[in-house]
């Protein structure tokens, strides 16, 4: 009695799965990365993000993509995710190099949410606190203030850094805990020293006349290193600098990579 | 002559038929290895993410011990579901539904003594906010959704595996060569999701 009673939960947990995926967007036609079901981006955003992935695709073989829908229907995001990754085959089969970011906008639906699940392949890579601190450091806050696409690119370049191997998972925690006090110092000394030679050179020229080299060196220094007061996130910015330029060919497709659960989510 | 003729056709037929034979068994027997190795090897995954999560027990339960050191009954029960849970493997070879019961027993204990630690967490606000503990509280949450994939992935397989094995007349060769139907993982009673881990 309880074996058949066994096989119909089995039977039942069989079909209910197969309903389930029937829910799950098909992969998109022509492939892209970056797939907006809600109209949450606009045509440049979408575009530039587009490029960036699919240059980063091309160059690393790793494939993010990123899919904003406004309801998630019955299912919980991770189990979304999960599912939707390895039914679209993201990432490469033999790298298993996948990542897939999917967000549900704050609405009339309920809480904004998100989540990153990552490969396989990409699990040592982006271990599940790290890509916690990627949502709770670089897309929450932008999501908070309705700043999708800034959230999305900011979690889009932390992803891309450690996956180029550039940065280790251990040294983007330590960046971050770091770098942001230096971030807010540096600007403000280099500031008060050239607004104190600025002052002490006036003083000086109107007095002596004598060379004003030490202000154009002050100056030059200083719009330099002012630069980098763009964000903390500066130092990461290398790794994709170069994609700007590329556009050309669009994205080939999934490579048939697998998902495992890996990853994290938060809401707002 | 004529005698000679037909038992050389009888001889002809036969070993035609043999080598018909041969052939469908040796492809039916590959497959079956095949999928015989698709399981284990997804049992050993399976056995992986299980292991992950006890592996963040003692963590877990140093972290917890900092702030609530009265909780001292739920400490020993989760440390023993873990000893026990994690003395339970299975070898692939033997993935009855005794030994599989066997395994999921000690593994669904641990759970729910994990789930009373969790509970016990909710009355030290402090520890809520510790960073050690949220990171922990992560790693836990995608370790359970980890073993539902696996799990998933696992029955999938397993299932695959069964009626391959099972249907006409493969079965034939399957009990000549002994391969057996593979157990199942089995949606406990309220547990068919991983359980919650949020606060």
């Amino acid at each position: 009695m309880s074996k058949i009673r066994n096989w119909l939960l089995i039977l039942l947990a069989v079909s209910i799965s197969q309903v389930n995926a029937q829910d799950l967007p098909d992969p998109p036609s022509p492939p892209r990365l970056v797939n907006d079901f809600a109209g949450l981006l606009n045509d440049q955003e979408n575009n530039t993000l587009e490029r960036k992935l699919v240059a980063f695709s091309d160059t690393n073989s790793t494939q993010i993509t990123i899919v904003i829908i406004s309801d998630l229907g019955a299912y919980d995001i991770v189990d979304y995710s999960q599912r939707l990754g390895q039914k679209w085959k993201v990432g490469q089969k033999k790298f298993n190099n996948g990542a897939i970011i999917v967000l549900k906008p704050k609405n009339a639906e309920g809480k904004g949410e998100v989540n990153i699940d990552v490969g396989y392949g990409l699990e040592p890579i982006i271990p599940d606190i790290t890509a916690k601190q990627i949502i709770e450091n670089e897309m929450i806050p932008h999501f908070k203030s309705n700043d999708y696409y800034g959230g999305l690119d900011a979690a889009v370049k932390a992803i891309m850094s450690l996956a180029a191997g550039q940065f280790t998972a251990d040294q983007y925690a330590k960046r971050k805990g770091k770098s942001s006090p230096y971030g807010f110092l540096i600007p403000i000394i280099i500031l008060i020293i050239v607004i104190s030679m600025i002052g002490r050179n006036r003083g000086k020229q109107y007095t002596t006349g004598s060379s004003s080299m030490p202000f154009w060196t002050a100056l030059m220094l200083g719009s330099m290193l002012g630069g980098g007061r763009g964000g903390s996130f500066g130092d990461f910015r290398s790794g994709s600098g170069g994609f700007g330029g590329g556009g050309g060919g669009g994205f080939g497709g999934f490579g048939g990579g697998s998902f495992g659960g890996g990853g994290a989510s938060g809401s707002w | 002559m004529k005698n000679i003729k037909k038992s050389w056709i009888i001889i002809a037929v036969i070993l035609l038929l043999a080598i018909i034979m041969y052939t469908s068994i040796k492809g039916t027997y590959n497959n079956m290895v095949t999928m015989d190795e698709g399981v284990s090897s997804q049992w050993a995954q399976v056995e992986n993410v299980y292991q992950r999560r006890a592996d963040l027990i003692p963590n877990l339960v140093a972290t917890v011990k900092g702030y609530a050191e009265h909780e001292r009954e739920t400490f020993e029960a989760v440390t023993l579901a873990r000893s026990k849970a994690t003395s339970v493997t299975i070898d692939p070879t033997n993935l009855n539904e005794a030994s599989m019961q066997q395994f999921q027993a000690a593994q669904d204990q641990l759970s729910s003594a994990l789930s009373r630690l969790l509970v016990v967490v909710e009355k030290y606000p402090d520890l809520k906010a510790n960073q050690n503990f949220l990171d922990l509280q992560t790693q836990l949450e995608r370790t359970e959704n980890r073993i539902t994939v696996e799990r998933m992935n696992f029955n999938t397989k397993s299932q695959e595996y069964n009626s391959f094995i099972r249907s006409f007349p493969k079965n034939i060769y399957a009990s000549l060569f002994g391969f057996e139907k593979k157990a199942y993982f089995k949606a406990q009673e309220g547990a068919e999701k991983a359980p919650e881990v949020k606060f």
